[in-house]
């Protein structure tokens, strides 16, 4: 059993749990992930690890209530346990293979969206502790579902947030922050971005227009995370990639986001069905005629 | 009672159990097992014996069940076997034991796996365990893996006295006895669970989720957890696609995420929150007897399945009792057939499959005759979901974050068949992780040599 030694909603449907798991606490990196249940027929959940501690031996996830088992899984509390965390899995970032004196003379973009700020924060705090200040664009669609804006803030070079609604700091997407930032005569030699796939198929777009090499993370469909069932296959450039054990982090121009997109709805009627069954009880069986 | 053939054994119905997930074979009961025991001629020079990759002394608790004692004919198998509740369900015994046997030559060979799976059944359902070891030699010893391999080597130094941890990537411990092979062939709580709590009961411990490689590698199991060998039984876990085009379609799965989610993930149980896809027509492509436990489970999920194979029915690498049980069951084979495309709607779930038709050409480097396309043979065969079975290749994981473990071509470790050495001091393999997709027996051999191998390196150590 894995103990919640800490637990809150950062905003509305979005929840950071502290979790003790030493041995992921103890080799992760930042772009790893590691893969929860909560019970014993719980389904396994893969979430970005969003921070760690290796001496109190405890890994930070932050997640959204998507579906059944993530709504189960916000209520949870401190002094509750997860029945299984396994990690770190996956490759860590690029970033921390590179030399920091090296990374020091690069100007890095991190693109932040949603919820997607949680694994932006660990490599952006990473970069922070050696010394490189990298520029944090974080968006989302409105003012209270901003996250962790005063720790990115702790960490970041500039931090540019913005709204889709206009509600908070910049009013649009976060490719308009770019476009914008890049017209007020910004410079960057790398991108990052992380958030819903569409966000990062079109922040790939935009930035293959600017010629800024840029590095998505994805996050498909899987089920065991060790590269075995192959449920995450992605195309990358061409080429057939398991997001488990090649990514989650792949070179973003080279990502067929439609086809990635198109994947991760295999399961949704299914995942309807468990939501409803959740909130209903056990009177929603299918066989409506609506449903398939 | 003929004496040339087995005693038949009981089975479901085909037309119920298609519907069920309930085990197919029932297995004998002891008169059964007595009456069949007692067609063993007790050979002095045992032929099956050395048909056994673990080498059970068969004759041997073959006449202690012929004598009605069924707990000594447990301890004659365990002396030998950790998983005999296991192998007497999934070894290809018609190749090994039986396929040895003198009674074969003329009739039937003695049921020799019924008949372990009977005593093992009956251990169980009577409490007993097998007999661990008193005196400790205060030595640790790190599993990488509890598939069956793992087990029998963990099993097997447990009894000499070593400290033993396995440690396991999933949630659960049993490999492929729990993600891959079904519910119906393998039943897991009243069958694996129990053998596996045996194995513990020998002093071995387990921890799960421990992803070898990613949560700590081999050298820091070594230099920091004070373990003094270690065997790497993790299989062989990465799922092959053909590379045609429309394999990444909406419905086209490896049979490792379809047997998973079935499996491991129960989603063969309408309880259960786990997703799996409940296709109308389906088509499992391969013929090996991970084909035969998809498309047996998707017939059970409802599906109307197509085994395609693109040998003729010889070739087909599955077990002869796992074919005759699907065409039972009502799987469609269609043979000499081979895939060329996945076709797919404009919302990218699949509608159907470009095959190509073959025929047996000159016999290839396997002794098996050589498929070759038939020209301009194409059709379309309507399916909403493929299950690729091609095969595993091992999973990189470990061999690539451990310095000085070499591997071949095909990324298997490289180990001594004899005592699982690898090219490693101190660092031991075995099963598909050395031979690339194999059976459950055969890896049970290799963890059986793997474990005198560590001890006699450890007692020279």
């Amino acid at each position: 059993m894995y103990k919640i030694v800490k637990a809150k909603e950062l905003a509305a449907n979005i929840y950071l749990m502290d979790v003790a798991a030493p041995r992921v606490a103890r080799y992760c990196e930042p772009g790893q992930f590691v893969i929860v249940r909560m019970g014993e027929d719980g389904e396994r959940i893969p979430l970005t690890i969003c921070d760690y501690d290796r001496e109190k031996g405890i890994v930070t996830i932050v997640f959204q209530c998507v579906g059944a088992s993530t709504k189960m899984m916000a209520s949870l509390q401190e002094g509750d346990s997860f029945h299984d965390v396994v990690g770190p899995l996956g490759c860590p970032s690029d970033l921390v293979k590179e030399d920091p004196e090296s990374l020091k003379n690069k100007k890095i973009l991190f693109v932040a969206g949603g919820v997607g700020t949680a694994p932006v924060y660990p490599q952006v705090k990473w970069l922070h502790e050696r010394g490189v200040n990298a520029d944090v664009i974080m968006g989302s669609k409105t003012k209270d579902l901003l996250i962790l804006e005063k720790e990115m803030e702790a960490v970041a070079g500039n931090l540019y947030v913005t709204t889709d609604d206009g509600s908070y700091g910049r009013s649009g997407m976060v490719t308009q922050v770019i476009k914008d930032l890049v017209a007020e005569g910004h410079q960057y030699d790398v991108c990052i971005a992380i958030g819903p796939m569409i966000m990062m198929k079109f922040v790939c777009l935009l930035t293959k227009e600017l010629n800024l090499p840029t590095v998505v993370s994805l996050n498909p469909i899987m089920v065991d995370g060790t590269g075995m069932c192959g449920a995450c296959r992605v195309t990358v450039g061409g080429k057939v990639k398991f997001a488990c054990v090649d990514g989650p982090e792949f070179d973003g121009h080279q990502v067929n986001f439609d086809e990635a997109m198109r994947r991760q709805t295999m399961y949704r009627t299914q995942e309807g069905r468990a939501m409803l069954r959740l909130e209903e009880g056990d009177t929603h069986h299918g066989g409506c005629g609506n449903c398939q | 009672m003929d004496v040339l053939k087995k005693v038949p054994v009981r089975e479901q119905d085909p037309k119920v159990r298609a519907t069920n997930f309930e085990e197919v074979c029932l297995g004998y009961n002891q008169e059964e097992a007595m009456c069949e025991a007692s067609r063993c001629i007790n050979c002095r020079n045992a032929q099956c014996v050395k048909g056994c990759p673990v080498a059970i002394d068969i004759p041997g608790f073959i006449s202690k069940v012929k004598a009605g004692d069924i707990e000594a004919a447990y301890q004659v198998i365990s002396e030998a076997s950790a998983l005999p509740a296991v192998c007497g369900r999934v070894c290809p015994q018609e190749t090994q034991c039986e396929g040895k046997c003198i009674r074969g030559i003329k009739g039937e060979p003695v049921s020799i796996g019924k008949l372990e799976r009977f005593v093992a059944d009956w251990a169980r359902e009577n409490g007993i365990v097998p007999e661990g070891c008193k005196e400790k030699k205060g030595k640790k010893v790190a599993v990488i893996g509890s598939g069956p391999a793992g087990l029998t080597c963990a099993g097997d130094l447990a009894k000499m006295g070593y400290d033993v941890t396995i440690f396991e990537a999933l949630h659960e411990p049993g490999g492929v006895l729990v993600y891959g092979i079904p519910e119906f062939r393998l039943p897991k709580k009243a069958v694996v669970a129990k053998e596996i709590e045996n194995v513990k009961s020998l002093g071995v411990k387990i921890e799960t989720n421990v992803v070898i490689g990613k949560s700590i590698t081999i050298d820091q199991l070594i230099e920091e957890e004070g373990f003094e060998a270690i065997f790497i039984g993790s299989g062989a876990g990465l799922p092959k696609f053909m590379g045609i085009p429309g394999e990444n379609s909406n419905g086209v799965f490896s049979a490792n995420e379809y047997l998973t989610r079935s499996n491991l993930m129960k989603a063969f149980d309408p309880d259960s929150n786990t997703p799996i896809m409940h296709g109308k027509k389906v088509a499992v492509v391969g013929g090996g007897n991970v084909a035969m436990d998809a498309a047996r489970t998707a017939l059970r999920l409802g599906a109307e399945v197509h085994i395609v194979y693109r040998r003729s029915e010889e070739e087909l690498p599955a077990r002869v009792e796992e074919v005759h049980h699907a065409k039972e069951e009502g799987i469609i084979f269609n043979l000499l057939t081979n895939p060329t495309e996945i076709l797919a709607d404009e919302k990218g779930w699949v509608t159907g499959m470009k095959c190509i038709r073959m025929e047996l050409g000159a016999p290839d480097e396997s002794g098996r005759r050589r498929p070759v396309v038939i020209p301009d043979s194409e059709f379309e065969m309507p399916v909403d979901c493929v299950i690729m079975s091609l095969g595993t290749s091992p999973n990189p994981l470990i061999s690539s974050t451990t310095e000085g473990l070499e591997v071949n071509k095909w990324k298997c470790i490289i180990a001594d068949e004899t005592n699982g050495k690898t090219t490693k001091e101190g660092v031991y393999a075995g099963g598909d992780a050395v031979t690339g997709a194999a059976t459950v027996i055969l890896a049970m051999g290799a963890g059986k040599a793997a474990a005198k191998g560590i001890d006699e390196y450890l007692s020279n150590k």
